[in-house]
């Protein structure tokens, strides 16, 4: 770990002791932050720490309460995003800021549209304008004339970073960029950003994948608690996570629990639809079967498939030996298999209602008489399930809309806890989540295949599968290429099988 | 990897695919229309058909074009009926007889018209007001004005204006609906045409992209009031003379013709010359109903019928288009 030594040279953009609560939360206190030019700047921190609410106020999106910001010296009012626009200064938000129902190439050309005659624009112009744009960009997969409703969320975070790339930013500022993308956007991104600090250029950038940071990173901030708590030129992972959590996390991954032999409680026959070859497999009650391999290549489809979420095309779903066919998300619930999305926002919490409500909403049924709900019944439950999975919350009745994204993560875990399924299907859970969050996620996912529940366990990170599943199963082209039982578990050889390249020994 | 680009044409289709359905509904409905009246009149429909079709819709589509401007911004605007009365009831009154002051007061009017829009806008731009609540409210009120203006239908509308709006012996009126619609593509294809889709879209992500929501509504609104303010125009001369009640009946029906034409009343996502078209379709179910000899008494209940099965076929199509587009 070194302390970043003062530099001589003038710092680009500094935030300077930047304060700002909502409500009664404070989200930044005191903050400071100080890039220079030609500098990749990472800011890192655990969910809730204050960066994205730096980046919204560097971005002009939010103004501070208290505090100064400065670009190249000087003290500017960000009021507007204009204001940090005509400054140079560009930011690629979290939430991304497209334009659903317009074409590609307005979202690209938003406000700078190439004009004819009497100042008009056209179709035509403004697709021109865009292919020209991801041209010099090397994009050639985003068809400009599309409706941005139309395409994948990596597609998205692409055109809202060339968007921003397209101005020449002095200052590029970047919210999680990579959570959405795949290895080679990912790559293209880096490239980009290369270039840019190459230039001179200033890049901060959050991300939760340390090997990013490891691979990009100038100098890192640390954040913690709505204040920066250090700023490094280098850095090791276990030493951010202990500033980032104030305490020693001395193992990110708990013991995996010996896996009984008992008779399978979900078993999987010949399963087929959109991507999804063709798949058998079976779960054992107090397994945890991980699932891996590249995105897009039937994961998705069988858990959804699994949850009555989307159509089988083939293949028969047996529980507990007797086959089920789940047509929706209630009829797979009533046999007792439950999905955590991914997406947690939009596919499954009701952010406006409260954690309580959120958490017994699958259980509502089963907790009223005479249809009338069970209150005082359903608020103790809520209660000692959220003690259990020791949720961060403002209070009980809080919108579960003011929780950081790794504690919306645990309020879903709950709800399917409650409501006492025996299956439980995990869908890249951990996406996006900080390190301290994704350590309790995994001891709850232990401590459930410990009790008897049967985890089917899809993670995009390789090495998460390898230290929590007793065996893990990779697809390759809708199939399932490889099985990988515990003793040969290593990250590496999940890859490697997913590549189609031959295991190293 | 080749680009997954997509020919022109269907790329067309797939953005302007409300557009589309309305075109071909119209398209139908006219052909039923001339069924119907070969059928009871013993003759297809001629000149003077189209003529009085066409001066019939004008109102309707004017108070169209002007609901959907402000649709698009995900806003309504409930007062249009409102500013058509009050519109209607000063044009009796002050319209004069000759050419210096029609013209005058015609431009009075209609600036009129876009005051009451620019206070709706104001209320619900800088107030944060429900626009709904905001309309109704103005609504009863600009009602109120226009009968506090004619008390009871009269006034007069000279001839000369008569005929230059709803000319009964030739459909000039069509010259009108041609510049509706070129008004809508210069907004289309103007700043503040993508800043209205834009924020109808997601007022919060157009607003990081420098779109000013609040100069947007105000510009909506106005639009609207303006726009409302031209078809009481068009209402009191083709009626010849003022009466501060009958824009009533268009609050509704340009919601029907809005949503005919493909504009989501939830925003971003529509187009002008659809609201237009889906007023004339709303016009030719009117017409068929009357040569299919329906009880005026039962209209409402096979317009709405009609409108219940054209909007849930218009979304099953839509949906049916939108899963090919996805999968290609």
């Amino acid at each position: 770990m070194n302390d970043a030594s003062p530099r001589d040279d003038a710092a680009s953009l500094e935030a300077v002791s930047v304060s700002k609560s909502f409500g009664g939360v404070r989200a930044l206190s005191e903050a400071s932050l100080r890039a220079f030019p030609g500098e990749v700047h990472a800011l890192v921190g655990e969910n809730g720490a204050g960066k994205s609410t730096l980046i919204k106020l560097l971005g002009g999106r939010l103004r501070a309460d208290s505090g100064v910001i400065r670009l190249r010296g000087a003290a500017v009012a960000l009021k507007t995003p204009d204001a940090a626009h005509r400054l140079g200064c560009w930011t690629v938000f979290q939430e991304l800021t497209l334009l659903p129902a317009m074409s590609v190439a307005e979202n690209l050309l938003l406000r700078r549209e190439p004009r004819g005659a009497f100042g008009l624009t056209s179709q035509r112009r403004l697709i021109a304008a865009a292919e020209a744009l991801f041209a010099r960009f090397g994009i050639r997969e985003i068809d400009p004339g599309a409706l941005v409703e139309d395409l994948p969320l990596a597609d998205r975070q692409v055109i809202e970073i060339v968007r921003a790339l397209s101005h020449d930013p002095d200052i590029l500022l970047l919210d999680e960029p990579t959570s959405a993308l795949m290895e080679r956007e990912t790559a293209w991104l880096f490239g980009e950003v290369r270039r840019l600090r190459d230039a001179g250029r200033t890049i901060v950038f959050t991300s939760h994948r340390w090997h990013e940071i490891a691979a990009i990173a100038d100098r890192i901030t640390v954040f913690r608690g709505g204040r920066d708590v250090g700023s490094f030129t280098t850095l090791d992972e276990d030493e951010a996570v202990t500033l980032m959590t104030g305490q020693r996390v001395e193992t990110l991954y708990p013991p995996r629990p010996t896996a009984p032999a008992s008779a399978p409680a979900l078993t999987v026959e010949g399963l087929a639809g959109g991507r999804l070859v063709s798949a058998s497999f079976s779960l054992r009650r107090g397994e945890i079967l991980g699932i891996g391999g590249l995105a897009g290549h039937g994961h998705r489809e069988l858990f959804l498939m699994l949850f009555g979420a989307m159509a089988r095309k083939a293949g028969r779903i047996l529980r507990e030996g007797r086959e089920i066919r789940p047509r929706s998300p209630r009829q797979a619930i009533q046999a007792g298999i439950a999905l955590v999305p991914e997406d947690r926002k939009t596919e499954g919490l009701l952010l406006p209602l409260s954690v309580g409500d959120n958490l017994t909403l699958a259980v509502l049924g089963r907790e009223s008489r005479f249809g009338v709900l069970r209150r005082r019944r359903l608020r103790s439950l809520a209660a000692a399930m959220v003690a259990r999975l020791k949720v961060r919350m403002p209070a009980i009745t809080s919108p579960v809309a003011a929780l950081s994204g790794g504690n919306q993560q645990k309020i879903l875990l709950g709800r399917w806890l409650l409501a006492d399924c025996a299956v439980l299907l995990f869908y890249d859970v951990t996406r996006g989540v900080d390190v301290a969050t994704k350590h309790e996620i995994y001891e709850l996912m232990t401590a459930l295949a410990g009790a008897g529940r049967a985890i089917l366990y899809y993670s995009s990170d390789a090495e998460e599968l390898a230290h929590l599943a007793h065996r893990v199963l990779v697809l390759r082209e809708g199939q399932i290429a490889a099985e990988l039982p515990a003793e040969s578990l290593t990250a590496e050889r999940i890859v490697a099988a997913a590549m189609r390249e031959p295991a190293a020994a | 990897m080749t680009p997954p680009r997509r020919a022109p044409l269907s790329q067309a289709l797939a953005r302007h695919l409300g557009l589309a359905l309305v075109a071909t509904l119209l398209v139908i409905a006219v052909i039923v229309y001339a069924a119907l009246y070969l059928v009871t009149q013993g003759r297809l429909p001629g000149g003077f058909e189209l003529t009085a079709s066409v001066n019939n819709t004008m109102p309707l589509a004017l108070a169209a074009l002007a609901r959907a401007i402000v649709a698009l911004t995900r806003g309504l605007d409930l007062s249009i009926g409102g500013i058509i009365d009050l519109s209607n009831a000063l044009a009796a009154l002050y319209l004069g007889t000759n050419a210096a002051s029609m013209i005058v007061a015609s431009a009075l009017i209609l600036l009129a018209g876009a005051g009451l829009g620019l206070i709706n806008g104001a209320l619900v731009a800088y107030g944060r007001l429900q626009p709904i609540l905001v309309t109704l409210a103005t609504l009863a009120i600009f009602q109120g004005l226009a009968i506090r203006v004619l008390p009871q239908p009269g006034g007069a509308v000279p001839e000369s204006y008569t005929a230059l709006l709803v000319n009964t012996g030739a459909p000039y009126a069509l010259i009108y609906v041609l510049a509706l619609m070129l008004l809508w593509t210069v907004l289309r294809r103007s700043q503040a045409g993508i800043a209205l889709l834009a924020i109808g879209n997601d007022e919060a992500a157009a607003a990081a992209n420098g779109i000013d929501p609040v100069a947007t509504k105000l510009v909506a609104y106005t639009l609207s009031g303006l726009i409302a303010a031209g078809a009481g125009l068009f209402l009191a001369a083709s009626a010849t003379a003022g009466d501060a009640t009958t824009g009533n009946g268009y609050t509704l029906t340009s919601i029907v013709a809005v949503v005919l034409g493909g504009v989501s009343l939830f925003g971003g996502r529509g187009s002008g010359i659809g609201a237009i078209l889906g007023a004339f379709v709303t016009t030719m179910i009117v017409n068929i109903l009357f040569f299919a000899h329906i009880d005026p008494l039962y209209q409402s209940f096979y317009e709405g019928a009609f409108l219940v099965i054209a909007v849930v076929l218009a979304e099953g199509i839509g949906r049916l288009v939108r899963r090919r587009r996805v999968q290609t």
